[in-house]
């Protein structure tokens, strides 16, 4: 599955959205740590994975929660993954 | 023969208004299963009947509000009545109960139709019970007829539920001027209006909910801080092996059956009061009344405002991946608004995990009548001591609040420190 | 101009059909010496001659039969079957033949015949002779169906029909023959589209042929009562038009479907079934059809009236959707 990274911004914040039905996408800033604009506990956090996951196919392990701070982050990732 | 009165759905409720029965005279109920919707000052609460049988006769209509304790139906029953109130009486302080968003009504009909037998089925069904034999059954409508909903279900035209939905409109209380009663475009309008010209509350009835909650809210802490003795203790737990042996799991599973460190906690919590029960129970007229299973109350944050603690039943017996399911399908529900009495009056203790705010430690207030509430805060790499050394490792603090009427910093201390041992062999923590 | 009725219109779409083209023809029972049962064709016989305005036996499947050969071998006969009753002895010609020789010959052979037959009930001619089977034709692929309701398409409609190279079905309501109007000249009209008689926005009147004028009137009555009535004329049975159905109802997310039929396998559930699959969330009501008791048309008069549609039914219908 061959997105561009619009297409997964576009999917992301959807997926953000179904968790975090408040939040508005186009005030969303990419660089900075999501959770600073975006009210997620860590079950939020795991619910929104797991939604990336079933849209897109992309695992995303564990042990990369540590960098996946920013939007541009998860979009970073499901771009350099997301070709499975 | 016996009564369903109106239970107690938050100890600062003395009335309640019968939203909608979802059952009908000559209905068979099983213990269980949700009959009625209640409009309590901060939600509409589907309420469970704990009895078999079959409906009697409804005594309050919807739209009626009544008094704790009122009997609302009345019910034919072939095993000997036991008592239905739930263990509160309603002096009881509140458990905040969840604001419900507009899926309400969807989620009521939807749910509702898999319990709610029709009168026909009632009829087809074999007869199990003696109660069937004895009884007259009641007549059935012809077959060519539409078949009767039962007296509760809200029918909306398919133009007004696609407007309600967007508007965000919850059209489960509305009367509808359509066929059959049906909820049409032209009942939304004069809703819209009417919120409109209501100045007072910026979003109708939302906000009114809202604020109904946190007043709900105001009462409960007061009244328990006024009545309950708290004592405190708290206690720095390492998770260093609890942390690995989680990564080790999550790194072997799907990422749908992945585990929180917020379960383990919950997991061991449990574990820990079975070693003092004195913590788990509940405290009514100057008794205390332990309980042999741990039901958790989970304290979730609303979005956009507001807190709920409702029930995870037995966590003592059930395996991890079991409490992550439940767990997330209760926090799923709660901010939905759609949660059952049962879970709103049966916590024994609640637990309070504020991990993610990034705060070290909380201190909660109790939800009477409980006398016991958990607290844990973030977990954060600190210095700690090993082998003489000074080390980072990860760290939680968790807090107890407990009712001194009940318990003293004893039993406290050793709750905390069986909470720590057993947060140490997280393999443990998997076995029922 | 001078008024003018349902039947001289249909007269003068005939005597323009048999002018302009050679190859037309008209043969029925009744058609020639008689002038039509319904007064139809008086004076064509004079006017054209024996050739051109044939007498049949008393067969329908006979000289339907004979219809559809003529057409096969390069005629454009106009065949009368006198009324949609008597069609019956005639359907397997019109339905295994005319219908499906196109596909049957893999596009070498067509049938370009008309029959125009008489449909409906209300002057009393009792069970056997107050049918609307137009419901059964509309069902069949290969078959073109029309209902001219209005002088304009009783005038109109012919032209095209003659001009398909397939063949089409014209169903002439028996109560509109007498109906009276204006028609400005010769009139162009096309054998596709619905078309909406009357502007509104609260519940859509669908009908065809007879019910038309009702559906009018019932549209009048709800007027007085505050409710806005769209009529669509459904004009083409087969295919139906359903962008304008949907349309209509999509505007007035109401609807009433009027059919002089049995509702059973009626036009009007076939109607109601497009409506429902296609706009359900647009609708605010459920939908509804007026449609024949039934029972077999009976001969008293008061009988046969209440087992027709009526305004008063038409308009409790609608209103009843308005949930009064």
């Amino acid at each position: 599955m061959n997105m561009n990274r619009d297409q997964l911004k576009s999917t992301a914040l959807d997926v953000l959205r179904g968790i975090a039905p408040e939040v508005e996408p186009n005030t969303l800033e990419p660089a900075i740590p999501l959770r600073h604009q975006v009210d997620l506990d860590s079950m939020d956090w795991l619910n929104f994975l797991i939604g990336l996951h079933e849209r897109l196919g992309v695992n995303i392990p564990e042990s990369e929660n540590a960098n996946l701070v920013t939007l541009d982050n998860v979009l970073d990732f499901l771009q350099a993954h997301g070709q499975d | 023969m016996s009564d369903f009165k109106l239970p107690s759905l938050g100890a600062d409720m003395d009335a309640g208004t019968l939203e909608r029965w979802l059952v009908a005279p000559g209905d068979t109920v099983k213990r269980g299963q949700v009959v009625a919707v209640v409009e309590t000052s901060k939600a509409a609460v589907d309420v469970e009947i704990w009895q078999d049988g079959q409906i009697e006769e409804l005594k309050v209509q919807s739209g009626q509000k009544v008094p704790v304790g009122t009997v609302l139906a009345t019910l034919r029953t072939t095993v000997p009545t036991r008592d239905q109130t739930p263990k509160q009486t309603p002096e009881l302080i509140p458990e905040p109960t969840p604001e419900p968003i507009l899926k309400t009504p969807t989620r009521s009909s939807d749910k509702s139709t898999p319990d709610r037998p029709q009168p026909i089925s009632s009829k087809a069904q074999p007869a199990q019970t003696t109660q069937a034999a004895e009884q007259t059954v009641p007549a059935v409508p012809a077959p060519t007829q539409p078949v009767p909903a039962s007296a509760s279900r809200v029918r909306i035209s398919p133009a007004a539920r696609k407007r309600a939905l967007k508007i965000g409109l919850d059209w489960s209380r509305l009367k509808g001027s359509g066929v059959q009663s049906s909820v049409v475009l032209a009942d939304l309008e004069h809703i819209s209006q009417a919120k409109q010209v209501s100045a007072a509350s910026p979003s109708g009835v939302l906000a009114g909910r809202q604020q109904a909650m946190r007043r709900a809210i105001a009462a409960a802490m007061s009244r328990s801080k006024r009545e309950i003795p708290h004592n405190y203790l708290s206690e720095s737990i390492p998770m260093t092996l609890a942390l690995a042996w989680l990564q080790q799991h999550n790194a072997g599973v799907v990422i749908t059956e992945r585990l929180l460190p917020a379960v383990l906690q919950l997991k061991a919590v449990a574990l820990a009061l079975q070693q003092v029960p004195q913590l788990n129970g509940h405290y009514v007229d100057g008794e205390f009344h332990s309980v042999d299973a741990v039901h958790a109350g989970m304290a979730i944050a609303l979005r956009g405002g507001g807190l709920v603690a409702p029930a995870l039943h037995d966590v003592q017996s059930k395996p991890l991946t079991v409490l992550m399911r439940e767990l997330t399908d209760l926090v799923k529900r709660a901010r939905a608004g759609s949660l059952r009495s049962s879970e709103m009056s049966d916590p024994t203790v609640t637990v309070t995990n504020l991990g993610d705010q990034g705060v070290e430690s909380v201190f909660g207030v109790i939800y009477p009548p409980q006398v016991a509430l958990v607290g844990f805060g973030a977990i954060s790499a600190r210095p700690v001591v090993e082998a003489e050394l000074v080390c980072a490792r990860p760290v939680v603090t968790a807090s107890l609040a407990a009712d001194h009427r009940v318990t003293d910093g004893h039993q406290g201390a050793l709750f905390l420190t069986a909470l720590r041992e057993l947060l140490q062999s997280p393999e443990q923590l998997e076995m029922p | 101009m001078a008024a003018i009725t349902y039947r001289e219109a249909v007269r003068e779409a005939l005597r323009e059909a048999l002018q302009s083209d050679a190859r037309v023809f008209l043969m029925g029972e009744d058609v020639g010496r008689y002038g039509g049962t319904y007064a139809v064709s008086k004076g064509l016989l004079d006017e054209f001659g024996p050739q051109r305005v044939r007498d049949t036996p008393l067969s329908e499947l006979g000289f339907t039969g004979l219809g559809i050969g003529a057409a096969l071998g390069g005629m454009r006969p106009i065949v009368e079957v006198m009324t949609v009753n008597f069609s019956m002895l005639a359907m397997d010609p019109i339905v295994n033949t005319a219908a499906m020789m196109r596909h049957m010959s893999g596009g070498q052979f067509s049938v370009p015949v008309v029959i125009r037959m008489t449909t409906g009930a209300g002057r009393q001619v009792a069970a056997q002779h107050s049918n609307s089977l137009e419901g059964w034709y509309a069902h069949v692929p290969g078959l073109k169906v029309l209902a001219p309701a209005t002088l304009e398409d009783a005038r109109g409609m012919l032209a095209p029909a003659l001009a398909d190279p397939d063949p089409v079905l014209i169903f002439e309501h028996a109560g509109l023959y007498n109906m009276e109007g204006e028609l400005p000249g010769p009139v162009e009209v096309d054998i596709r589209r619905a078309r909406v008689r009357r502007e509104g926005q609260d519940v859509s009147l669908i009908t065809h042929g007879g019910s038309l004028p009702k559906a009018l009137k019932a549209a009048e009555v709800l007027a007085e009562q505050g409710v806005s009535a769209e009529v669509l004329d459904l004009r083409v049975l087969r295919p139906l038009d359903e962008t304008s159905i949907l349309a209509s109802v999509r505007k007035c997310r109401r609807a009433v479907v009027i059919d002089e039929a049995w509702r059973s396998g009626s036009l009007a559930a076939e109607v109601v079934a497009r409506i429902s699959e296609q706009a359900f969330f647009d609708l605010d009501a459920p939908l509804a059809r007026v449609c024949n008791e039934e029972v077999p048309i009976p001969y008293p008069r008061h009988l046969e009236e209440a087992a027709l549609p009526q305004v008063e039914k038409i308009t409790a219908a609608a209103l009843h959707l308005m949930g009064r």
